[in-house]
């Protein structure tokens, strides 16, 4: 039983940090620009998809590194062909926006890569389980929660302390003030939506080596990475963090006791919230109303 | 003397919206006749008619309150599940499972709207989506009552009455379209009433302008409430339909992309206008087929059909119309 239920708190470690990482990123894009980019999960495909094709000349190690900067790279153009366009109209048009990207980047990787599943191929060294007895953890479930956590420590430190990342954080208060003071809020919009597609691409990639690649991998990602958003607290980064983290284990404890409610739980730990407390466990309030 | 300026702007217009509403009853009554020489089928108009019905009910919130639902397809779902179960494990009737269907859908919509009726614009959204995938997975993994993946079978229409004056609607084909007919007519005629009403131009007043009715003392989360609880309610009973219309439930009713459909079909035939969302449903509903009768692509087109439309034609088609007369 010990072990069972180590099985899944890794388990859930693991699903968290990808909802994290999902999560994180369609944040950035929502508390900056206020749109909910459906097409994520979609980005997050991308960058798997990108990382497999590239792994074939660059290794593991290199597609490692760039397919998340591709990924980033393809957000740029579609923030500056499309998304730009609508950010001062009725939210229905971006939602409706992304939603038919997420349709056309769903099937453009279907047309390209296939409508089956792909292996990802992984280095030996990280194949390997860590000891016998816990056999189920491969060093590769180690390497994934790492690049996560070194991550984000990455992403907080960059909005914290350098110029860039102060002004997405103040633009998510006060987007006119900052556009008073002198701040390109165009370019900050798409350097934005940039660094949370490069999230994305980099879940992508990781998510790859663990389940494999399909056309609609994201899909299963998107919803709770919505509902660690709304869990953690629309508008506060660390609120995500622990939602995430939150949504992510109490689904992975389920499975222990009452797999058929795995998925169950975590939109009741979300009706609990927005019941008990509305802006979330560590929102901001009013950001949210 | 704001009642006056309406009805002015009512006089003026009132011809039009006339012929107008002759126009559509006349080709909603004679599709029958002129479906079959298009190369359409009958079930594909009362796809039309039921997907139309949906998006009226969203757009009672969308367009007429400014609220903005992306999961609707919940509620069409839980109408779909409720009318179905209904007629499997409860009673062989149809108006009980319409009855049934509509009370499930509309009142889970009632009871989550009081949750979320502070919440605003895209994170309103964000809450309607993330609540509307639980019935997804709950009718999904829920295998033994709801069918799972497959979907819910074995159930079917009944045909209404008591024996000398019975309507026999199992059939399908013209009698069943003049059903769904009849039912939309009185769902449309109630919804049109409402926003008619005194509740109506409120709902419109709050679109308009949030802040400044709430200074003249409208109580707004109520009006919300209200709103999202009525659209639901009618979209469940369109829900309801679909499920009679294919004998079958399944879970794709209950997924969001249904939701971005409705929500499409909305934007198509223009947000901010009455009929609207029937006509953007006649659209959609006739690209779809056409479309995935053409190529395995069809998703890249609906997408595309998606971004033309947010990108180059937000107004819709009647609002474009509707443009242009003013200009």
């Amino acid at each position: 039983m010990a072990q069972v239920i180590l099985f899944n708190v890794t388990n859930g470690l693991i699903i968290g940090a990808f909802y994290v990482l999902m999560a994180l990123g369609l944040s950035l894009i929502l508390n900056l620009s206020n749109v909910i980019n459906f097409a994520h999960g979609n980005f997050l495909a991308l960058g798997g998809y990108l990382a497999f094709t590239l792994s074939t000349v660059l290794g593991y190690w290199g597609a490692l590194l760039i397919s998340p900067l591709l990924t980033a790279l393809v957000g740029v153009l579609v923030e500056r062909l499309m998304i730009r366009r609508i950010y001062n109209r009725d939210p229905v048009y971006s939602l409706l926006l992304t939603f038919g990207l997420a349709f056309v980047l769903q099937d453009g990787a279907r047309f390209i890569w296939g409508p089956n599943g792909l292996p990802m191929g992984l280095p030996a060294v990280l194949a390997q389980p860590i000891t016998s007895t816990l056999f189920f953890i491969t060093w590769y479930r180690v390497f994934m929660v790492a690049i996560v956590i070194v991550t984000v420590i990455g992403l907080f430190a960059f909005l914290r302390y350098s110029r860039l990342g102060l002004r997405i954080r103040a633009g998510t208060f006060d987007l006119e003030t900052v556009a008073t003071l002198g701040v390109n809020v165009r370019h900050l919009r798409t350097l934005n939506f940039a660094v949370g597609c490069l999230l994305a691409g980099l879940s992508g990639v990781l998510a790859a080596g663990q389940i494999g690649l399909n056309p609609n991998m994201g899909d299963e990602l998107l919803m709770p990475s919505f509902i660690a958003i709304i869990v953690g607290g629309v508008g506060s980064l660390i609120g995500t963090l622990f939602g995430g983290l939150l949504i992510g284990m109490a689904a992975a404890l389920t499975t222990v006791f009452y797999p058929a409610a795995s998925e169950a739980v975590i939109y009741a730990i979300m009706m609990a919230v927005l019941l008990l407390r509305p802006r979330g466990l560590i929102g901001e309030e009013g950001m949210m109303s | 003397m704001s009642t006056a300026i309406v009805a002015t702007d009512e006089d003026r217009s009132v011809s039009r919206k006339t012929v107008m509403l002759v126009a559509i009853w006349a080709a909603l009554l004679t599709v029958p006749l002129w479906l079959p020489l298009l190369g359409g089928y009958t079930a594909l108009a009362g796809r039309v008619l039921v997907f139309g019905l949906a998006a009226m009910g969203l757009n009672m919130l969308l367009g007429f309150t400014g609220v903005l639902s992306f999961g609707h397809a919940a509620y069409f779902g839980l109408g779909a599940y409720g009318a179905g179960l209904t007629l499997r494990y409860l009673v062989h009737s149809t108006p009980a499972a319409i009855a049934a269907g509509t009370l499930l859908g509309g009142l889970a919509g009632t009871l989550f709207g009081l949750l979320i009726v502070r919440r605003r614009g895209v994170y309103f959204a964000m809450c309607t989506i993330a609540f509307g995938q639980l019935w997804y997975y709950l009718a999904y993994s829920w295998n033994s009552v709801t069918g799972g993946f497959d979907g819910l079978r074995d159930f079917h229409r009944e045909a209404i009455g008591i024996p000398p004056l019975v309507l026999d609607i199992t059939e399908g084909g013209t009698t069943f379209y003049y059903f769904l007919l009849a039912i939309f007519a009185a769902a449309v005629g109630l919804m049109g009433f409402l926003l008619r009403s005194p509740f109506g131009r409120t709902l419109l007043a709050i679109r308009e302008n949030e802040r400044r009715a709430r200074f003249l003392g409208i109580p707004i989360e109520r009006h919300v409430w209200l709103s999202f609880s009525i659209s639901c309610f009618f979209t469940a009973l369109a829900g309801t339909l679909y499920a009679l219309l294919n004998n079958f439930a399944d879970p794709l009713t209950l997924h969001y992309s249904l939701s971005g459909y409705f929500v499409v079909m909305t934007v198509i035939g223009g947000m901010r206008t009455f009929w609207g969302p029937l006509l953007g449903a006649a659209v959609f509903v006739m690209l779809q087929d056409y479309i995935s009768s053409m190529t395995v692509n069809w998703m890249s087109f609906v997408g595309v059909i998606f971004i033309l439309v947010v990108l180059f034609f937000p107004r819709g088609l009647l609002g474009m119309m509707r443009r242009r007369i003013a200009a």
